[in-house]
């Protein structure tokens, strides 16, 4: 009568509660000593992952945990303690702990349009008008006669921040319908597929599907933004509470040190030395 | 209109509606495979993610993520949940606690998962300082769970004919003692059931994981690790990395672990039935 | 060895507990989440804060009106597909389809429940955004969100009404046709109105999935918070809206986020009491025989 055997009831929970066992030992014992934990801006995490894949390879014991959230999250983490390092893509305010700054590389702020834009280029004035909802046609930039859909990132966003600072200045807010993206991925796929967007990326995330237009005439490129002639630039850094030491330190070491710098320029973003 | 013609206009739009459900089905089903199955092979299931921003390695991790998560997850649920459904099929009254227990598990099922992801983070990733681990988020899992096992629970255990119990009693066990050796063996396949429709929703669960997990895309070490589930890893694939052909095959990954869980129940449903109808 | 009796007087215990679970957690969500919301209802006032329109956390503006309004907005839109769509669906099942055809498109429909909430999502940014954007706007929309919410709530409405359907007695439907009534004349004056508590449930569980959705939301939905024109207009949901922000929040922006969720809960369990109402009343129909 019987479908399956009272004692098969017993498997899974068994089962289960022997793995709870194993892992909770497991986590005790294994434990903190090797591994680090990141956590902030999304603009740094791919870059953190490049880099902390190869740190791993060099030091195969250490398990470093890259996580995003933001730079506002990576901020207050790293001053919590709850993560060794955090990341930011915006410079630290008034308003910020006091944190131990580790400049990582340098980013440019791209204005992207799609491909099939035939517009190449803005002045930072325009820019800002664009995004403030004030200059709604293409046409009035040197467009075809169609509307601009703008797209930006999610308030809180070290990019956003950053964006705003640097180009929307104290006065001017970006327009209350813009579409918003939670990160710069986001922002391109939406960009890429609407021939009448415009949106705002990290250096490190242009590709071939995205147009970067040149500001106040000067092209976006490493070079340019690495000269000063860009006028977008921002610094990414790795936070940490007091000076690193031990494990923290060889890893912040090695991202600073020629071959993190490396992966940096290869990613598409600025060495910062 | 002659009635026999609304019928038929009736039938029209009837028809349709199914041709409709099937087309969206086939529609996301095809979809997410003609663009998945190329960036699908042998080393993507058993690669890590490596970062970057084309998303580059496989899905190793996530995969398992998702298996911990759900054998934690389902430890932990699996006592109160089938222990509730006991209580209420087997000893409720019809009193005020019953109908605030009731409440309760009504109320529970219609809250939404983001929901629960605020609270499993107000409470268990920092109030109770698991930050964000599979145990922060199996906790919140948990707490989303519990109406759906313990009403499936509840429906297989009353579904149980009274000539089982009357039997075991009559022959002098205990109401426990039926309980245990003859009601709960009696139910165990609507039992499975609803544990595996709740494997389902902990596989496809996105919103509160979201907010308890953390984004790691590493191999969790511990119950304290974080880490993302199969479903949290085609949103940031999505989401943050040019890789869509990843998070398509992402997708497809989830979509044949649902149409093997969903042929799972439908084969245990069957047996069952076909028990019950036998009259074992 | 334990005496089978000490178990068994003591086992009613154990299980009383497991059942007070789901309401003692209940219970604790709705104290920390208001815990953690309270700051923003204070510091921003409960009206401002509910019918403010202007959200920009940086500039400490906390309204959420936009937002009512977004998720309200797709919910109708998705529902105004997906209730005829799942009606007629159940009824095909339930009454007109053959059991071959049924053998096909109950399992779909069951396939169609357990799909992830993100790879909907991923459908609807890659193929439904830029179908709208053909007709207007930049495709990130209101629309985009309710064909979304329409596919996700389809098949649960589809399932629960079907389930209603063929509970209703038989002797109903044979009482009509006996009376001269054709197919359709039976189903839809006499069986659905039988089935009306349970078809109403299966439209209030999809409600809820579909005003409780997050992640989807935040694919396809541009997530402005501005009060929309048109359903080519972007928008923001209250639960995509807690979910996108929620990782990037600190102070009064999380405690506003949490208000939010106060009012999502809020929300749905304004719909559900009401359809609880509605279906006590509804009732289970009258048995004249």
């Amino acid at each position: 009568m019987q479908f399956v055997k009272k004692w098969k009831l017993f498997i899974l929970p068994i089962f289960a509660v022997s793995f709870l066992a194993a892992s909770a030992l497991l986590g005790c014992a294994g434990g903190a000593s090797n591994t680090i934990t990141e956590a902030g801006s999304t603009t740094v995490q791919p870059l953190a992952e490049k880099l902390a894949s190869a740190f791993k390879a060099k030091n195969p014991d250490v398990n470093i945990v890259i996580q995003g959230g933001g730079s506002g999250v990576g901020i207050k983490s790293v001053n919590d303690g709850t993560v060794d390092i955090g990341a930011s893509s915006r410079e630290l305010t008034a308003s910020d702990p006091p944190l131990v700054k580790h400049l990582l590389a340098r980013d440019g702020i791209a204005i992207i349009v799609p491909l099939s834009n035939p517009v190449s280029g803005l002045t930072i004035e325009q820019v800002r008008v664009i995004f403030a909802g004030n200059i709604t046609n293409w046409s009035q930039v040197g467009g075809p006669d169609k509307g601009i859909d703008v797209v930006a990132r999610e308030e809180g966003s070290g990019t956003r921040t950053a964006f705003e600072e640097m180009v929307m200045g104290k006065n001017a807010l970006i327009k209350a319908d813009a579409i918003l993206q939670p990160s710069n991925g986001a922002v391109k796929t939406a960009v890429s597929s609407d021939p009448q967007a415009i949106g705002f990326i990290s250096f490190g995330y242009i590709d071939s599907s995205v147009k970067a237009l040149a500001i106040n005439g000067v092209a976006a490129t490493e070079p340019n933004a690495k000269n000063g002639s860009y006028p977008i630039v921002r610094p990414l850094y790795f936070l940490t509470k007091t000076q690193p030491t031990g494990l923290v330190k060889d890893f912040i070491d090695f991202c600073l040190g020629s071959e993190g710098q490396s992966i940096v320029a290869k990613e598409g973003y600025i060495p910062s030395m | 209109m002659s009635a026999k013609s609304r019928q038929k206009l009736a039938m029209v739009f009837i028809w349709g509606s199914g041709v409709i459900t099937m087309l969206i089905l086939f529609l996301i089903i095809g979809y997410v495979l003609a663009r998945g199955l190329p960036a699908f092979s042998f080393d993507f299931l058993f690669t890590a993610p490596q970062g970057g921003l084309s998303g580059e390695g496989g899905i190793s991790t996530a995969i398992v993520t998702t298996i911990y998560l759900v054998l934690l997850t389902l430890a932990i649920l699996l006592v109160p949940g089938i222990g509730a459904a006991i209580y209420l099929s087997e000893y409720a009254k019809d009193n005020w606690l019953t109908r605030i227990i009731r409440y309760g598990v009504d109320t529970l099922a219609g809250v939404p998962s983001i929901v629960f992801g605020l609270f499993g983070f107000v409470l268990f990733v920092t109030a109770l300082h698991f930050r964000f681990s599979l145990l922060s988020g199996a906790l919140t899992l948990v707490c989303l769970l519990l109406p759906t096992l313990i009403r499936t629970s509840e429906e297989a255990i009353k579904a149980v004919p009274r000539s089982h119990r009357e039997g075991a009693l009559a022959l002098g066990a205990t109401k426990w003692q039926t309980i245990w050796h003859v009601v709960l063996p009696s139910a165990l396949p609507g039992i499975v059931t609803g544990v595996i429709l709740c494997i389902g929703r902990i596989v496809g669960e996105t919103a509160s994981l979201y907010v308890t997990m953390g984004g790691s895309a590493a191999m969790p070490s511990s119950l304290f690790s974080g880490g993302r589930t199969l479903s949290l890893h085609l949103f940031y694939l999505a989401m943050e990395t040019r890789a869509l052909e990843k998070a398509m095959a992402t997708g497809a990954v989830l979509i044949i672990t649902i149409l093997v869980i969903n042929t799972i129940v439908n084969w245990i449903s069957y047996r069952f039935r076909a028990r019950v109808l036998r009259g074992a | 060895m334990v005496s089978r009796y000490f178990i068994d007087r003591n086992a009613k215990y154990l299980v009383l507990i497991c059942a007070t679970t789901s309401f003692v957690i209940l219970a604790a969500i709705a104290i920390f989440t208001l815990r953690e919301g309270l700051p923003a209802f204070q510091q921003v006032g409960l009206l401002k804060l509910i019918f403010g329109t202007e959200w920009r956390p940086t500039q400490e503006k906390f309204g959420i009106l936009p937002m009512i309004i977004g998720s309200l907005a797709v919910t109708i839109g998705a529902m105004l597909l997906a209730i005829p769509l799942g009606i007629g669906c159940a009824v095909l099942l339930a009454e007109v389809a053959p059991h071959r055809i049924r053998q096909l498109l109950r399992p779909a429909v069951e396939i169609l429940v357990g799909i992830p909430s993100v790879v909907y999502g991923l459908v609807g940014m890659l193929l439904i955004v830029p179908l709208i954007r053909d007709i207007g706007g930049t495709g990130y929309s209101i629309a985009a969100g309710s064909l979304v919410l329409t596919a996700m709530t389809l098949p649960t409405i589809i399932s629960v009404s079907e389930d209603s359907i063929r509970a209703v007695p038989r002797r109903y439907k044979e009482g009509a046709l006996a009376l001269g009534a054709n197919h359709w004349q039976t189903i839809w004056h006499v069986l659905i109105p039988a089935a009306r508590s349970g078809i109403l449930a299966g439209i209030i569980l999809g409600i809820g999935r579909a005003i409780g959705e997050a992640m989807a939301m935040i694919m396809v939905t541009g997530n402005a918070v501005q009060i929309p024109n048109s359903p080519l207009d972007p928008t923001r949901t209250l639960a995509g809206g807690i979910a996108v922000e929620i990782n990037y929040a600190s102070g009064l922006h999380e405690n506003a986020l949490f208000a939010v969720g106060v009012v999502l809960f809020v929300l749905i369990m304004i719909i559900n009491s009401f359809a609880l109402v509605v279906m006590r009343r509804g009732g289970p129909a009258q048995d004249v025989c």
